[in-house]
């Protein structure tokens, strides 16, 4: 299985600027704020409620950008290097967090805009390639992603299945995001408790396709 | 001989509204019991069988290599030891040596309580916050053991650390988000003011005691 890995940062950031609001601060250095979602918190049901998406987004997502900012402005402060370097375990989880579910939010979409309807040109031939079709791909991401310990991610990246655990960066390890699914608890619970499996299984209607092949072809 | 789901110390809905029966369905009767299911399955038929639990969490820790069996035997352990760092109507301020202790080790039982709720809601992920026991020497010059407060992520704990766990929460988001939903410090701070059980911390440390000096060598052989 060829785990390509593309130059990632040039095109990865400016896809990334592209879907996360930023603000200049009269400082000098940037925050950050929460990107609106394309659909309603209602709009993923029956197969993610309501709740979890408004808990979801509007608590556990703005926790980590509120987060986020703070250690950037730790960060602007700084005056030596061991005040820089202890801040990186908050830049990475906070910022991560950030970056990890701005692309989730997108990955996700309503049946009426498309959610579940599989992929189709490039990314559907990629898939077939390297998977032998989207029933194994789902297969093998759903028992990866069953068998993350603790929280953490499974995501299909160019065009491999990978786990991160926490809020490590999908964008780690120099291989392009396409798909990302959340497998924290707080992702599933009030709904499926501890039943992640079934989460992973019903969470395919809602997958927007669009975006995935969107972001595979921008990669190519 | 496989290892049992112990019975909770309690009934389901006694420690409502602070840790809902619902939660305690699904925390003891789904995610520990999958935990002891698991590891049973695991180490079926192996000599590991007959180790007690928490022999066998340090041996599939492995020096920090943890074994394919590491996560099932560490949670059902934890959560052992969770369970029985509970109990209605506690919470409040511990009395005898574990206060004195702690008023030594952390300043006052207030600042103890800080620490805590710090460590329990700064553990990135899933895991947990201990109060533990540390032997002397552990701490470069220190003479004699002391209090600490640690967090572990998602199923290690002290034992693998060689420290003498004392008390324990579980800041898995299963530990707390029916109740609680993503309010973790509210959590933190209910299980201080109404959930610990100072007595069985009591009983621990006294445990302690057989392989930990807490005092100066030369005070205690008075």
């Amino acid at each position: 299985m060829a785990g390509l890995t593309l130059p990632a940062s040039r095109r990865l950031g400016s896809a990334l600027q592209a879907l996360i609001p930023v603000t200049v601060q009269s400082r000098g250095f940037q925050t950050y704020s929460l990107p609106e979602l394309a659909y309603d918190y209602g709009a993923l049901e029956p197969y993610i409620s309501g709740e979890i998406m408004e808990l979801h987004h509007s608590k556990h997502h703005k926790t980590y950008i509120t987060n986020f900012n703070a250690a950037l402005e730790k960060l602007h402060d700084a005056k030596d290097p061991q005040s820089i370097v202890a801040l990186q375990s908050a830049l990475n989880f906070n910022g991560g967090g950030h970056i990890n579910h701005s692309i989730f939010w997108k990955n996700l979409a309503p049946k009426n805009q498309g959610g579940g309807e599989g992929p189709q040109g490039p990314l559907a031939s990629a898939i077939s390639t390297q998977f032998g079709s989207v029933e194994k791909l789902i297969t093998k991401m759903n028992s990866s992603g069953a068998a993350v310990q603790g929280s953490g991610w499974v995501e299909l990246k160019h065009l491999v299945v990978e786990t991160t655990a926490n809020q490590d960066p999908l964008t780690n390890k120099g291989l392009i995001p396409l798909l990302g699914i959340d497998v924290w608890e707080h992702a599933y619970y009030l709904q499926y408790k501890n039943v992640r499996p079934d989460y992973l299984k019903n969470i395919w209607n809602v997958i927007n396709w669009k975006d995935v092949s969107s972001r595979y072809e921008e990669a190519l | 001989m496989a290892f049992q789901l112990k019975p909770l110390p309690f009934e389901m809905d006694a420690l409502e509204p602070h840790m809902s029966k619902q939660t305690l369905e699904f925390h003891w009767g789904k995610h520990h019991r999958a935990y002891v299911d698991n590891l049973n399955k695991q180490i079926k038929g192996t000599e590991l069988e007959g180790l007690q639990l928490g022999d066998l969490v340090k041996h599939a820790y492995n020096n920090g290599n943890p074994t394919a069996y590491f996560n099932n035997a560490g949670q059902a352990w934890n959560h052992d030891f969770f369970w029985e760092s509970l109990k209605p109507g506690g919470g409040k301020k511990p009395t005898g040596e574990v206060l004195h202790l702690i008023e030594r080790d952390f300043g006052s039982f207030e600042a103890f309580a800080d620490e805590f709720k710090q460590a329990a809601a700064t553990q990135f992920g899933s895991g947990w916050a201990w109060l533990v026991g540390i032997p002397a020497g552990s701490h470069g010059e220190d003479k004699f053991g002391k209090l600490a407060i640690e967090k572990t992520k998602d199923a290690v704990n002290p034992l693998v650390l060689g420290h003498y766990p004392l008390l324990t929460i579980d800041v898995w988001e299963h530990a707390y988000y029916l109740d609680y939903q993503n309010r973790r410090p509210d959590y933190i701070s209910t299980f201080i003011d109404e959930l610990i059980s100072w007595e069985a911390v009591t009983a621990r440390l006294e445990q302690a005691k057989a392989t930990i000096n807490f005092y100066d060598v030369k005070m205690s052989s008075i």
